[in-house]
């Protein structure tokens, strides 16, 4: 077995090609769907792509709805590698972004460089505690964590749907009042002009920092260490000296806190203020971020903007089909992701051992 | 004599590798031929083609001398090709009956004729001398009748090829030669038996013809009357095998593990280990002989603090470790070399260097607060696959990757890397090739030699017999005992590990 090592084999090139093959077998599978609807696939496609990549207003509308979905998708993937499957992103961005808007709302008069810290903080701990609570109940009782995930989501939905309505919220309203001046975020249409009346904002720099902090914590440091062993194999982890416990309630905590950053993009960024019902799933979509982005921080920015770009490219073409469509496409590149593994791979065997066959004859 | 099996010229190729490599294979009708080689030279798929779970890419099949082509189970075991896996392919709950009739069921009125089907199989069970308890259920019966139940089940689908993938893996002495009988019998009657397995032996005791592979190919056939193990083994191998462990005679220092009345009783209140004392001197290897399952497993993970002893004390060095966290204890000293090494050893999903540090990753050398030092793991990593000649030689590979063998040298690498007073080794060589298993005796001897206490768990009667200087019997969660030394028949321990001999408690203490 000396011989060289074709690099198609290799897993790296393999978990890059996977998601890109069924990324583009998804999209044509949509242009089945498009036909059906009676419209030109290449056109819908080209108006696709031409509104969202081709001017810096498509391309910052892009960047608004792919920060959000770096969060939950770096969230997901840190618990993943734990072998944790955290469906309560949701629940944990509703909560953070929530503190983010409370703590805002009632410190006026503070200092920008203490200000933004504090909110994102803020947001980092209420995501953080939401995480907490499954993290604990996971590892104390052994509850499982997509059962109490999902509940925590509803008790999050009801508990800021109750303070958004009755208590923080400005009369005839379902949003808070603005937070401090002073805690906003600066959109890039203040420091560049192209992306003049988009809302991206520099919320996007702390996504990219969160998700090189994800990078570095598993692959550079004993905690990504013991987080890997523990969710590739807890009998091991338990053998090498490592708490299983304490790893699910560690990554639960730090997971539910990124997702818990969700708030500097909508709330820091955005509108200055918490609205109810402003996350329109992100938190789920995030499962298929980090899905498509296998795990990889920088692979869950990859698949962030591409759903991103979809999020947005539904309103675009939104006058020559169905919005739905664009569900239906998020939903056909899961699927394929989930299910091209083993189609892919069966079909990269049967290249390489033609491959093979052919060198030896 | 006419042909039973013949494989013509088969090759299967996998993505990289070619498993099977233009082998013939000829197999006598009524006799009962060996197919041995390493784990890896393509046994097992050669057998798997031939029972219809693989298609090969190229080659023939003839059954009987007639060509067929074998698509499925379904065909082979049409064709009267019955194979017994190494991991039975039982329903634990239903009964050894239902287990028997299990997709071959005899129906009257589309009802189950389960009494036209029980005598049909009394039947059989009674020609072959196969005795089992049809009526009990599989999870209630030992491996050894489990096993019986799986060549019943073979012979009532009118099986009269019937390939036996390394049937002795899981069995006593005993049992062993209980199912040589079984085959012999089988043989008598006609059937004609396939035989996989690495044991040497075993190979020599029952076998007519012997074919040997070699990584894919067929390496030699020989009859075995005229050939003899060590023969075999440089076969295998491909060079000369040692296959007695060198050891010279030492004396055995003080005590550095010392275990007194440990007893564990579980959750359900089922009592595992019941009063278990004994002592391993520096310099000195204990061997724990027992069928599988009679607490040493209990035994080992209550020292290496994967569980909480009921009572009694754990010493290491005079100092008590037990109830103390893995962590604490490998600080303490011990090194452990788990008997399961997929699910407990390694992560088979990270590379070989990261595997090399399980349990070390703590250590200064290797981590500080803020970021692992990758250039120490890496050459660790390096420094311990040329010493233990652990291959591929690559940090970087994945421990899925590599063999059982080489997976087994990144765990004993590992765990003599920590430079520990006191070794467990719990099943050290269990699926390991014989090349590597001469290696991790030798690695084990010299740790010994350098003054280690080493504790060894086998189920592997011969493994305890070449390695330890003392051995002692497990039964029934009991040391029932201890020889003083080496010196002593195999049949003999037999008795002892299957209870019919023993006292009621031996402390495994001094020497």
């Amino acid at each position: 077995m000396t011989e060289k090592r074709h690099w198609l084999e290799h897993p790296a090139t393999q978990n890059f090609l996977i998601p890109i093959f069924a990324v583009v077998l998804s999209f044509a599978v949509g242009a089945i769907f498009i036909l059906i609807v009676g419209q030109d696939p290449f056109q819908v496609y080209s108006v696709l792509f031409s509104q969202t990549l081709g001017n810096s207003y498509g391309v910052g509308q892009l960047l608004f709805k792919t920060t959000p979905l770096i969060f939950t998708g770096l969230s997901v993937a840190l618990c993943f590698k734990a072998g944790l499957f955290n469906i309560g992103a949701e629940g944990q961005l509703q909560i953070g972004a929530f503190m983010t808007a409370l703590v805002g709302m009632y410190t006026v008069g503070v200092p920008a460089f203490i200000e933004i810290p504090l909110l994102v903080l803020a947001g980092m701990v209420g995501g953080g505690i939401w995480g907490f609570i499954p993290g604990y109940l996971k590892a104390k009782t052994g509850a499982h964590e997509v059962i109490n995930t999902i509940m925590l989501n509803f008790v999050a939905a009801a508990l800021v749907s109750f303070f958004v309505t009755n208590v923080f919220n400005v009369p005839a309203t379902v949003h808070t009042p603005s937070i401090a001046p002073t805690g906003r975020i600066p959109r890039f249409d203040a420091v560049f002009s192209g992306f003049q009346g988009s809302p991206v904002n520099f919320s996007i720099v702390i996504a990219l920092l969160a998700a090189l902090f994800v990078w570095y914590y598993i692959d550079r440091t004993r905690y990504g260490y013991e987080l890997r062993v523990v969710g590739l194999n807890s009998k091991a982890a338990e053998y090498g000296g490592i708490s299983v416990s304490k790893n699910i309630i560690v990554s639960m905590v730090i997971g539910g806190a990124i997702a818990g950053l969700v708030g500097t993009n909508y709330v820091m960024g955005y509108k200055y203020y918490f609205e109810e019902g402003f996350s329109t799933g992100t938190g789920f979509m995030g499962i298929a971020v980090a899905l498509l982005g296998n795990n990889n921080p920088f692979g869950v920015i990859l698949a962030a903007l591409l759903f991103g770009m979809l999020e947005y490219g539904g309103l675009v073409i939104n006058t020559m089909v169905p919005k739905e469509l664009v569900s239906i496409l998020q939903a056909i590149v899961i699927i394929f992701v989930i299910s091209s593994n083993k189609i892919f791979r069966k079909i990269l065997v049967n290249f390489l051992k033609k491959r093979t066959l052919s060198i030896n004859d | 004599m006419p042909y039973a099996i013949e494989l013509l010229n088969i090759t299967k190729r996998f993505a990289r590798t070619t498993a099977n490599d233009d082998i013939t294979l000829k197999v006598e009708s009524g006799s009962i031929h060996a197919l041995v080689g390493e784990n890896g030279a393509g046994k097992t798929t050669l057998m798997e083609t031939l029972y219809g779970l693989y298609q090969p890419d190229s080659g023939r099949i003839r059954i009987h001398g007639k060509e067929v082509s074998i698509r499925s189970p379904h065909d082979s075991i049409r064709l009267g090709i019955g194979m017994v896996h190494q991991h039975f392919m039982l329903v634990p709950p239903l009964t050894v009956l239902e287990n028997i009739v299990l997709g071959a069921e005899t129906t009257r009125y589309s009802l189950l004729d389960l009494k036209k089907t029980t005598a049909e199989i009394s039947e059989l069970a009674g020609r072959f001398s196969l005795s089992v308890p049809l009526d009990e259920k599989v999870e209630n019966i030992g491996v050894g009748i489990q096993q019986r139940v799986e060549i019943l089940k073979a012979i009532y689908r009118k099986a009269d090829i019937l390939v036996l993938d390394e049937p002795t893996a899981v069995l006593t002495p005993q049992e062993a030669v209980q199912l040589f009988k079984i085959l012999s019998e089988l043989k008598e009657e006609g059937k004609t038996i396939v035989l996989i397995t690495h044991k040497l032996n075993e190979v020599m005791a029952i076998s007519d013809r012997v074919s040997v592979m070699r990584k894919g190919k067929i390496a030699g056939e020989v009859e075995t009357a005229k050939t003899n193990p060590q023969e075999l083994a440089q076969m295998m191998v491909g060079r000369p095998v040692l296959l007695r462990v060198e050891k010279a005679e030492k004396k055995a220092g003080e005590p550095v593990l010392a275990i007194n009345d440990l007893s564990y009783v579980d959750r359900r209140g089922i009592s595992l280990l019941k009063k278990v004392s004994l002592e391993v001197g520096s310099g000195e290897i204990l061997g724990i002989a027992g069928v599988e399952g009679n607490g040493q497993s209990q035994l080992v993970e209550c020292i290496a603090g994967l569980m909480k002893p009921s009572s009694g004390s754990i010493t290491l060095d005079g100092i008590s470790i037990s109830g103390l966290t893995p962590r604490d204890v490998f600080a303490r000293g011990l090194a452990h070399v788990p008997e399961d090494r997929i699910k407990r050893g390694l992560v088979v999903e990270m590379d070989v260097k990261e595997n090399l540090i399980l349990g070390l990753h703590n250590q200064p050398q290797f981590s500080s607060r803020l970021a692992v030092n990758r250039k120490s793991i890496m050459d660790n990593a390096r420094f311990l696959i040329t010493k233990y000649d652990i291959r591929p030689v690559d940090p970087d590979i994945h421990a899925r990757g590599l063999s059982g063998g080489n997976q087994q040298k990144v765990i004993i690498a590992r765990e003599l890397s920590r430079n520990a007073q006191v070794i467990i080794a719990s099943q050290p060589t269990r699926g390991v090739d014989i090349g590597g298993i001469e290696f991790i005796h030798r690695t084990l001897v010299e740790a010994r030699d350098a003054g280690k206490a080493v504790l060894l768990v086998s189920a592997d009667l011969n493994e305890i017999l070449s390695l330890s200087d003392r051995i002692a019997v497990m039964y029934d969660g009991r040391i029932v005992k201890v020889f003083p030394n080496s010196k002593v028949e195999e049949s003999e321990l037999g008795l002892y590990m299957t209870g019919s001999k023993g006292d009621s408690q031996m402390k495994a203490v001094g020497s």
